[in-house]
């Protein structure tokens, strides 16, 4: 009897254990696209905060999501965050042009290239690149990166080129290291075979196994984008952080993150309430990026 | 004559490029940090004179320890139960996948609204260091459970059955032969998480706070030395310290991926 009932018991343990994380992503959900919070004041009853949804709708959401003007604190105050959706996607898409040729050419080395020996120091320093803090990168950025910038195009240094490359650094380790895992599980047979045709290696892993190995590479590429528009604290060090949409690579930019970030520690009222709007536009990105993400890597189980 | 190969050369190219950012960055740190050492960094008290990192430290220490402490059990056993309890394919284990795909998934800076609103504010927690543990326990949270399950998984299944069938209830068999075995991966995991909560800065800025000093109790706003660090370097005034700082995390940072190659290559060669 005495087993039965702590079998018993530990299960549900385990189960309520379980349920956390649901209870911790409904929390999220809530807080960010829902719940506000109105308290009781000298001055009467004031609205402390209010999820994405209600202000968005309040505010009307299309002159949000599409407004270009960010002035949260003019005296008519206008709440456009087109500029950092604008921003977060040019410095996603610039962070994918610089970091996913030198990744997947990284991992193809890595699976198929590399001496045995020099993979002993490849393997533990890619794993040490995916460790560094994101604000050592942002902080090794500010240093070089900017300077060099400063020195090249107009401007103080901090753009969107500045930015971009940046991301582009940030991402490789999580771009190398699924790329080389997709590549090591295609079996042996498709570069034998290739091989055997007469093929040369260079040939056969180009034309045969990375063409196999694609639908793990391309989510490898999904999981860096995500990884790209959620970035914050390096960001927020050499972008320049103008509320505005760039015109050119030299330009300043403001993305998603930093905008919350920038600006959270002294924001009350609507341009707190506009600020997690901004969260929420970032939500809903990230939950379209890891939807894909999700979709292609069970497409690429199934094959 | 050897022909010119452009692909050999492209891979070759990116390969070396990669690793001669990495060292770039290591060296470049470790060049301009370590000559900007000095006793004052590690002074018990903060003062604007020495900028120690000591509370930070300090900070970082204890919020490894106590998110540690909640989210490891909770991370374990949610992977016992999913392993080891529920149904193949049923319904509640898709959605708890999906939750903790979706929490992975989370950026960091949503995390750290999230407990600003939620833990700081609605909980009146205020900006404290327990605001800044709570959340991070979520955000590493699917770290753990996600190799917890793996290393579950893992596990030959004979020796369960070996151990069923000589008479032991299923508790004991998880806790006394399969924890053991899976240990190994979950160690490795839980060093994974050490790792990203050293490396946090964005989810903690606005728990945590920004405060300098050093811890009093865990109400108290504090800083850990990755928010140091983006601190000094936001504000500019105090350029060689965050090189310190920066030296400072990445010797953390080296340890950590050590000790978990270590125990990956253990992981490797032991149990066969």
């Amino acid at each position: 009897m005495q087993r039965d009932f702590s079998e018993k018991f530990m299960k549900y343990v385990f189960m309520f254990c379980a349920l956390i994380s649901i209870i911790s992503i409904l929390l999220i959900f809530y807080f960010i696209f829902i719940g506000g919070r109105v308290v009781d004041t000298p001055n009467g009853r004031v609205l402390e905060f209010d999820g994405g949804l209600p202000f968005l709708t309040e505010k009307g959401f299309l002159d949000v999501i599409f407004g270009t003007n960010w002035r949260p604190n003019a005296s008519t105050p206008s709440f456009g965050i087109l500029p950092m959706i604008i921003g977060s996607i040019l410095v996603t898409l610039g962070a994918i042009i610089v970091g996913v040729p030198i990744g997947v050419l990284t991992a193809i080395f890595m699976a198929k290239f590399c001496p045995p020996k020099l993979y002993k120091i490849f393997k533990p320093a890619i794993n040490l690149m995916a460790a560094i803090p994101s604000i050592v990168y942002g902080f090794f950025a500010l240093q070089i990166l900017v300077p060099l910038m400063r020195n090249i195009m107009p401007g103080n240094g901090m753009n969107m080129l500045t930015a971009s490359i940046l991301l582009g650094i940030m991402i490789l380790p999580t771009i190398i290291g699924m790329s080389e895992a997709s590549i090591r599980a295609v079996p042996d047979s498709f570069y034998q075979a290739s091989v055997g045709l007469g093929a040369t290696h260079e040939r056969s892993v180009m034309r045969v196994v990375v063409p196999a190995a694609s639908s793990g590479i391309l989510s490898s590429i999904i999981l860096g984008i995500g990884r790209a528009i959620g970035e914050t604290m390096a960001v927020v060090l050499v972008a320049g952080n103008q509320p505005r949409i760039p015109d050119s690579l030299s330009d300043g930019v403001r993305t998603l993150t930093t905008n919350i970030v920038l600006e959270m520690g002294y924001a009350s009222g609507d341009h707190r309430q506009a600020l997690i709007a901004t969260a929420a536009v970032l939500f809903v990105f990230i939950i379209v990026i890891n939807s894909v993400f999700m979709v292609v890597k069970a497409r690429g189980e199934q094959k | 004559m050897k022909k010119f190969n452009l692909t050999k050369f492209l891979v070759w190219g990116s390969a070396l490029f990669t690793l001669g950012v990495l060292a770039y960055i290591i060296l470049f740190i470790l060049w301009n940090g370590i000559p900007a050492m000095n006793l004052g960094l590690f002074e018990w008290k903060y003062t604007s004179n020495n900028v120690s990192m000591m509370p930070a430290i300090i900070s970082t220490l204890i919020t490894i320890g106590l998110s540690l402490l909640i989210a490891a059990p909770i991370g374990v056993f949610t992977a016992f139960y999913l392993v080891e309890y529920a149904d193949r394919g049923s319904r509640f284990l898709r959605v708890i996948r999906l939750a903790t795909d979706t929490l992975a998934a989370v950026p960091s800076i949503v995390f750290g609204l999230f407990g600003m609103l939620f833990f700081v504010i609605q909980m009146e927690m205020g900006y404290s260091h327990i605001a800044g543990i709570l959340t991070i326990t979520i955000m590493i949270l699917p770290v753990i459970i996600s190799s917890t399950e793996e290393a579950l998984l893992s596990v030959d299944n004979s020796l369960r059955m070996g151990s069923l069938a000589l008479g032991a209830g299923k508790l004991r068999t998880i806790f006394t032969v399969v924890l053991p075995v899976a240990m190994p991966g979950i160690l490795s995991g839980i060093i994974l998480a050490i790792g990203r909560i050293v490396g946090e800065s964005a989810a903690l800025l606005y728990t945590m706070g920004s405060s300098s000093g050093m811890i009093n109790n865990l109400t108290s706003s504090g800083r850990t030395l990755a928010v140091h660090m983006f601190v000094l370097s936001n504000e500019g005034f105090h350029v060689k310290e965050a090189y310190a700082t920066a030296t400072v995390l990445i010797v953390i940072v080296l340890i950590i991926n050590s000790l978990s190659t270590f125990i990956g290559n253990k992981l490797g060669s032991g149990g066969k």
